[in-house]
This record gives C-alpha cells, sequence and structure tokens, in this order.
C-alpha cells in the first residue's frame, strides 16, 4: 500500500520504519529536513520536505494516489486540518489523526475520522498496569 | 450581539475595540496570560484566559449563546479548529475565521466556516487595484449568490476597443453593470454603447468565468 506519514518524530519515524519493513511504499513529511535523521539507514522509502497542511506541500508527496494518509505531527490542529484536507478534497482512502486533547478527539471523531488519542490510549494502559496484581512475586 | 474573538493579537484587540465601541458583548479568548492582562488592563474584564480550540474553555464562557464566533490567531489550523468546535460542539450560527493561506478558503467553507477573511488577498487586490495596467481586479465577492464584482480596465491595444456592447461575447452570468469613460460621467450600458480606450467597467460575475470576461473584455 502507499502511505503518507506527516510528520518525522519519534513515532512518525518508528512507523514509517515499520511500514517500510512490511514492504509498504512510505512517504514521510516533514517541516524540519532534520528530524529525517531518526529514520534508519534502511529506510527505502522517501522523506521529504513539506508542510502537510498546504495543499501544495500534499500534492508534491504525491497525496492523490495514497491509500492511507497518517497525521502524527505535535500539533493536534495541525493533524487535525491535513487529515480534513486528505480526507475531503483529496478522496484519500483511509485517513487517521493523532490528536492528543481527548475532548476534540470525540469530536472529530464523531464528525467521521479515524481518530486516536494517546492521551486516553496510553493513561488507560498505565492504570492497568498499576492496578494488576504483581505476579512476580 | 454575543461575539466571542478567538486571538488577542493586533487583529483581535483592534476588532475588539471596534466591537465595544459599536455596542456589542464582546469577549476575546487569549492564550498568552501577558496579552491576556493587557488587554484586561486597558479594557477591563473582557479577556478570558484559554485555549480557544478547547470545548471546555468555549463552554465556560458561555460559547453556547454567542451571536458570531471570529477566529482570528495567525495559525490557520487554529482557527478551522476553534470555528468547527464553535459549529458543531456549541451551534454558534455564523463562524468566522481569518485565513493565512488563501488557498484554504474552500476548505474551511467545505468544513463548516461561515465565513473565511484571507487578510492576504485582501491586501493583494488593493495592491492590484494601484497597478495602473492590471486587467482585472476584485471589488466584492458576494458570497451567498456566488457572484463577484469586478473592474475591468479597457486598454487601447484591447481587441473590444470600438466594439458594441451587443458585439462582446461574454460569458454566461456574466452582466456589465456600469462604463465609467476616462472622462465624463458614469452610465449604464446599452446594447448600443461602444467602449472605448481607457473605460473603466464594473461588472458583475461568477468566480468560474472571471477569467473568460477578463478576455471577452480585455483580450489582447
Amino acid at each position: 500500500m502507499k502511505i503518507l506519514i506527516m510528520g518525522c518524530g519519534r513515532v512518525g519515524a518508528r512507523l514509517a520504519s515499520l511500514l517500510d519493513e512490511d514492504g509498504h511504499e512510505v512517504t514521510v513529511l516533514d517541516v524540519d529536513t532534520y528530524s529525517f535523521r531518526r529514520l534508519p539507514p534502511s529506510f527505502r522509502g522517501t522523506a521529504l520536505f513539506g508542510n502537510g497542511i498546504d495543499e501544495e506541500a500534499l500534492k508534491k508527496a504525491g497525496i492523490e494516489d495514497m491509500d492511507i494518509f497518517v497525521a502524527l505531527t505535535q500539533g493536534d490542529n495541525r493533524n487535525v486540518m491535513a487529515c480534513q484536507i486528505a480526507k475531503h478534497i483529496y478522496n484519500v482512502p483511509r485517513v487517521v489523526c493523532r490528536i492528543y486533547d481527548p475532548l476534540r478527539e470525540e469530536m472529530y471523531s464523531a464528525l467521521g475520522l479515524e481518530t486516536i488519542s494517546p492521551t486516553k490510549v496510553f493513561s488507560q494502559l498505565m492504570r492497568e498496569k498499576i492496578e494488576e496484581p504483581d505476579n512476580n512475586k | 450581539m454575543y461575539i466571542i474573538v478567538v486571538g488577542g493579537g493586533r487583529l483581535g484587540y483592534y476588532l475588539l475595540k471596534a466591537l465595544l465601541n459599536e455596542g456589542h458583548e464582546v469577549l476575546v479568548l487569549e492564550k498568552d496570560a501577558r496579552v491576556c492582562k493587557t488587554i484586561t488592563d486597558e479594557l477591563g474584564s473582557v479577556c478570558f484566559r484559554g485555549d480557544g480550540c478547547e470545548a471546555a474553555t468555549l463552554a465556560e464562557v458561555g460559547t453556547g449563546r454567542a451571536d458570531m464566533f471570529v477566529a482570528v490567531t495567525g495559525d490557520d489550523e487554529d482557527n478551522l479548529v476553534s470555528c468547527q468546535v464553535a459549529k458543531h460542539k456549541h451551534n454558534v450560527p455564523r463562524t468566522i475565521a481569518r485565513l493565512r493561506n488563501p488557498q484554504n478558503a474552500a476548505l474551511f467553507k467545505k468544513l463548516g466556516v461561515d465565513v473565511t477573511i484571507s487578510t492576504t488577498d485582501i491586501i493583494l487586490e488593493t495592491i492590484e487595484r494601484e497597478v495602473p495596467t492590471h486587467p482585472l481586479t476584485h471589488l466584492l465577492t458576494i458570497d451567498e449568490k456566488g457572484l463577484v464584482i469586478v473592474d475591468v480596465k479597457i486598454t487601447p491595444d484591447s481587441k473590444t476597443v470600438g466594439k458594441t456592447v451587443k458585439e462582446l461575447s461574454l460569458p454566461a452570468g456574466s452582466n456589465l453593470a456600469l462604463i465609467i469613460p476616462s472622462e465624463g460621467t458614469a452610465r449604464t450600458p446599452a446594447p448600443g454603447t461602444a467602449l472605448q480606450a481607457g473605460d473603466q467597467i464594473i461588472a458583475v460575475t461568477t468566480p468560474d468565468s472571471e477569467e473568460a470576461l477578463r478576455s471577452a473584455l480585455g483580450g489582447v
């Protein structure tokens, strides 16, 4: 599959290299080329300079042919806007959006975006970790 | 009217003052404590410190009873999201967003922002109007009707010089409203009116036929 990832931070870079290992055709977009240092030397995909909320940059990254678009920048609003461009302007079949703020995540999920709130997921995970009986003792 | 303004930057600040002067109930939402304090010190409790993109903040300031919601921060994505939260969570009847990137206008409209204002476009249009050779300038966009009012200059080398209005092949939906000759008074064009070099034509058209109208009138 052809996958476009916006944001080459820790998660973006890791996801890119995992998907690349699985044999997908991956393109990573970031506004800071220095962040591409996080990609492993074995990465066979494309790393592209550009802002994912700019339609021209998205076009250059080949958004029209993408099967999946993933927004993983630090800004919730930037992710939300980029995903809505991908979904409503370029009709990308599958769009996944990271939104830290749980309230905003719920709203955009209700509006039809596929969303993940790391805040919700991680606090739930931690809670389970803390509350589970310690099996090592 | 109760109007909420997101962003207490220079635009937000002057907007707040103007709206207060007109007698409206206005509240500015601003994230930065210092900016918020400056506004409060000068104008009283008309500034609330908080993130205008957060549903909880918007609930706290009574967005549900706002008549108008105006987002004028310097970031398009923040303006989009705060307008969407106001619209979808709080049912504000009219949301207005400032744009930095003019290309975002169509997207914002599609996503539920009622009015977009591109400061870049406004400045550009004003500058274009000052350039004497520019063939077509925007005067006004009437969004609800899908119409634009434009100003077209007939230059001496235009093919249309000497032609009458009925001889022009104007695109569908385009009408000439007024002819302002370089000398003499403005007149309403009749089918037999001939175009002269130096004429300034005020025309009504649609955004899509703008280019066609330009070549029909000014084509060289």
